[in-house]
């Protein structure tokens, strides 16, 4: 059973396989409007939209462009829009399309640099932005010979770990609304990724001073579409991080946190 | 990078941005309620507010002496009239009982606590408490211009 439209129709690829039409995006070289290239190409059941990809660039068209890396959904290199929609390729089978045809374009709201290859230079500067790494003045890790950890209990673990899981594919960032029209917005992932942080027992500095958080170009515009989460394929739920950040900043919710205690190994006890 | 330019290679600040623009918030489609909620209640705030100027300059009118005052009230007794106050009724419900919904969203409430994801990964905060909101709001809205249908065209 492949799901798609034609799975009654022969195959002239042989038994057990069906076909399908790839529409590929083809930029221009003049950075205009590109186009599409059309391939007809066989599946099976477990084909992925980059199995599929791949399939065309072996053995129709080389020179396509493309990313990808891990294809399993860990790496995030793959993303792009599938039949309309951000997705990763190589998380999408052909099968749960459901359609004889499948367009392939790269994501919205990032520039393009060759058909489905997308420039990330913006959306990691947003990133960056978020200071996404623990502060506490307590460690310096550089000047501290001795071994430290923090103890963090399970609770507390799960009040950030889904965020955590952001694997930066941008297809939260693709399907967002609000970047669609405000360059200066910071997005899902890194908003996501800034309460990340500040949920996390262990950091003790504050982010919510922060310009690209609280301005009028940063948090406040996001109005909750909630189609960052709908995409993302992790779990982590950017839409949820960001509201939680809102409250945490109306000081509705808690806002201050009991920072974790710092366990110094002096290294005596070990054999 | 400078010189000529190798054939085939592309530079992120000559390509087309791509940004989606205002399409990317006018189609409510492929990503589900919330998206069609955050469509709605931009399209209805947008209007309500392209009203409220114009009611507060045909209110102003009056200044101008009683008889613009009494085409404006003729106007809102014609069919137009009466269909164009029944869009002002569903569009402020909606707008009003969805607002309401966004206020407690945006504080964090409703939205559900972060856990350990599970595939398959649905969203928490895209939870049933949400959509119920949304609905409500319109089926509110609907009830109201129905409603407003019933005095405005029956005398009801």
């Amino acid at each position: 059973m492949l799901g798609t439209k034609e799975q009654g129709a022969k195959s002239k690829y042989g038994p057990g396989n069906h076909n399908v039409t790839m529409r590929i995006y083809r930029s221009s070289k003049e950075g205009n409007k590109g186009n599409f290239d059309s391939f007809d190409i066989p599946i099976q059941r477990w084909t992925t939209v980059l199995d599929a990809l791949l399939y065309v660039k072996a053995y129709k068209d080389s020179s396509i462009g493309i990313r990808y890396s891990c294809r399993m959904a860990s790496c995030g290199s793959c993303g792009m829009k599938i039949n309309g929609k951000p997705r990763l390729a190589c998380y999408t089978n052909v099968s749960e399309l459901e359609s004889s045809e499948i367009s392939c374009e790269p994501m919205s709201n990032f520039p393009v640099l060759r058909d489905l290859v997308t420039d990330f230079s913006q959306f990691l500067s947003h990133h960056r932005k978020m200071k996404p790494y623990l502060i506490n003045p307590e460690v310096d890790l550089c000047d501290n010979p001795e071994l430290s950890e923090f103890l963090q209990n399970p609770t507390d673990a799960d009040k950030f770990l889904q965020f955590s899981y952001c694997i930066k594919c941008g297809l939260c960032y693709s399907a967002c609304p609000t970047v669609a029209t405000d360059t200066k917005f910071p997005g899902p992932q890194a908003l996501a990724q800034a309460y990340r942080y500040s949920a996390d027992t262990r950091d003790a500095g504050s982010r919510y001073g922060l310009t690209a958080i609280d301005s009028r170009h940063g948090l406040w515009r996001c109005h909750f579409s909630g189609s960052c989460s709908k995409v993302c394929p992790k779990g982590v739920d950017p839409a949820l991080g960001i509201q939680l950040l809102k409250g945490n900043i109306m000081s509705f919710a808690k806002r201050r946190k009991k920072i974790a205690e710092l366990k110094q190994h002096t290294g005596k006890s070990a054999d | 990078m400078s010189g000529p330019r190798r054939k085939g290679l592309y530079r992120a600040d000559e390509s087309r941005n791509n940004r989606e623009g205002l399409k990317g918030w006018l189609d409510p489609t492929g990503y589900g309620w919330e998206r069609v909620s955050y469509w709605l209640q931009r399209l209805t705030g947008l209007f309500l507010l392209v009203y409220f100027v114009g009611h507060v300059y045909e209110t102003s009118s009056l200044t101008g002496g009683i008889g613009s005052w009494n085409a404006m009230l003729k106007f809102t007794e014609t069919t137009w009239g009466h269909l164009f106050l029944i869009l002002v009724i569903g569009t402020s419900t909606y707008h009003s009982i969805n607002g309401i919904r966004l206020i407690f969203t945006e504080t964090g409430i409703g939205v559900g606590k972060p856990g350990r994801p599970e595939y398959p990964y649905d969203a928490l905060s895209l939870n049933y408490r949400q959509k119920s909101g949304i609905w409500i709001a319109l089926i509110l809205a609907v009830v109201a211009m129905a409603y407003g249908y019933n005095v405005l065209f029956s005398g009801g």
